[in-house]
């Protein structure tokens, strides 16, 4: 048993579970997100905002199948990581690894972490964004190449300060579509 | 869409399909490393990326628009100072005018091999990757503008690097930084002939293996030496910022810094048309830049 599982957060989480089984998010949701995620990630931006830009496709993979896992998956993920592979020039299969990786956290934890608030989540978000771009990282010098600056890791940083307003915003549309079946 | 509720998950647990797009994942990694076998997979991706690539810089080419717009206010200014320009260039023209023919006669006297004019395609960077492997670029002119895989990218101020993947509307650019990168240099100074190398890292190129006796100073410009055929020659290329000798190595450490912008601009020349081989070309397949296959 969670210490924090008390009477009002197993409501909660029974809440999400009903909305997960009966409300389930239109796949066409999930794919909308996550190309525009790929259209912010191939925004052609300088420096600064370069480096701090957060991977916003694996923050939509994440969001999905913490919240969606029945509807999202792992085979979206591979897919959106070849994407990635062929927008960011990588060998192919690094991008694809990494988000595999994001989405098996995700669906091992997403049970605990549902019951937290956005903020909350944060820091599980952090390392799970940064075990993502570890395994870019390793793949990258397995393939030979150098060793890097630090500071491409600050982009898992503000990928987790970003998460509570990813939550908020995909919530938004997703409680819409509740709403709606609701009346 | 499903109507009623599932209690069970369907399909396997996550553990085990992790492990299989993991193994995938893998085996593509080594195909890709190994064989063209998965370009032609990333080649289909590249066609359906290509409209939200287009998308995406949208938003960049409007701001590019309205800054024209304001511009054109200035545009007396600017044209009273281009008269002036144009007069002062005026000399340095019938110069180069006599120069190049007398340059013809001579080279018809040597037997050489006539220079081509070299013709170029305009196009605008879409997509620098954030990924700190890669340094590559995409722009948005391909194999239907008639971009061809091996030819030179330049911008006003130098040689940005070489295209290494073309797909019918964008094309990959691999920049000289890159660390599997390599072209034929001379110090403009003294025609010195050496190869330049990327380092991989940002803003830097290395020139490898130059003895410590070697006559270079800091601040040396580097321009191609047009030896192996692939560059042409005079375009350039560096400038040696960093010269470090230690006693204990047979070669000094010489760092330079790349003439060429690829950040500061959005638009970038693709010579379409390289001159002959002036000089023999080498069997060394060291010296062919065109060779950037990664190893795995």
């Amino acid at each position: 048993m969670h210490p924090r599982q008390n009477g009002k957060s197993r409501i909660r989480r029974y809440d999400y579970e009903i909305q997960e089984f009966l409300f389930p998010a239109r796949k066409s949701l999930i794919y909308i997100s996550l190309i525009t995620a790929v259209l912010i990630n191939l925004m052609p931006f300088d420096k600064v905002i370069l480096v701090l830009r957060p991977d916003f496709v694996a923050l939509t993979l994440l969001y999905w199948n913490i919240y969606q896992p029945q509807q999202a998956g792992m085979s979206i993920a591979f897919i959106s990581g070849l994407f990635m592979d062929v927008i960011d020039v990588s060998i192919m299969g690094q991008h694809a690894i990494a988000y595999c990786l994001i989405t098996f956290f995700a669906l091992i934890l997403y049970r605990r972490l549902r019951l937290f608030n956005a903020f909350q989540q944060i820091p599980a978000v952090l390392w799970i964004l940064l075990s993502g771009q570890g395994v870019v990282f390793l793949t990258g010098i397995l393939a030979g190449s150098y060793i890097p600056e630090w500071y491409i890791f600050l982009a898992s940083v503000t990928g987790a300060l970003c998460w509570p307003l990813l939550v908020f915003l995909l919530g938004i549309f997703r409680k819409q579509r509740i709403d709606r079946d609701e009346v | 869409m499903q109507t009623s509720p599932q209690f069970f998950k369907p399909g396997s647990n996550p553990l085990t399909r992790m492990f299989f797009f993991v193994l995938l994942s893998v085996f593509m990694m080594i195909a890709d490393a190994r064989s063209d076998a998965i370009s032609e997979v990333r080649r289909v991706i590249a066609i359906v990326i290509f409209p939200l690539q287009k998308l995406a810089y949208l938003p960049f080419s409007l701001q590019e628009r309205v800054e024209q717009y304001i511009s054109d206010f200035k545009l007396i200014e600017e044209i009273d100072h281009l008269r002036h320009e144009y007069l002062s260039s005026r000399y340095d023209f019938f110069r180069l005018r006599a120069l190049t023919s007398e340059n013809e006669r001579l080279r018809a006297l040597l037997g050489a091999a006539k220079q081509t004019e070299i013709q170029t395609i305009l196009a605008e960077i879409l997509y620098v990757p954030r990924d700190p492997f890669s340094r590559k670029i995409t722009v948005g002119k391909g194999s239907s503008s008639g971009v061809k895989a091996g030819q030179i990218v330049i911008d006003d101020l130098g040689v940005i690097g070489q295209v290494t993947q073309i797909y019918p509307w964008t094309a990959e650019i691999t920049l000289i930084t890159d660390k599997n990168h390599l072209v034929p240099v001379q110090i403009e100074r003294n025609s010195l002939r050496t190869v330049i190398s990327g380092t991989g890292r940002n803003g830097e190129l290395e020139l490898r293996f130059l003895s410590i006796s070697t006559d270079i100073q800091e601040g040396d410009l580097l321009i191609t030496s047009g030896i192996g055929g692939v560059y042409p020659p005079g375009l350039p290329v560096g400038r040696v910022t960093h010269i470090e000798y230690d006693r204990s190595h047979k070669f000094a450490r010489i760092i330079c810094t790349p003439v060429a912008g690829v950040d500061r601009h959005r638009q970038v020349l693709i010579l379409t048309s390289s001159p002959p081989p002036v000089t023999e070309i080498p069997d060394n397949p060291e010296s062919h830049a065109s060779q950037t296959k990664r190893k795995i």
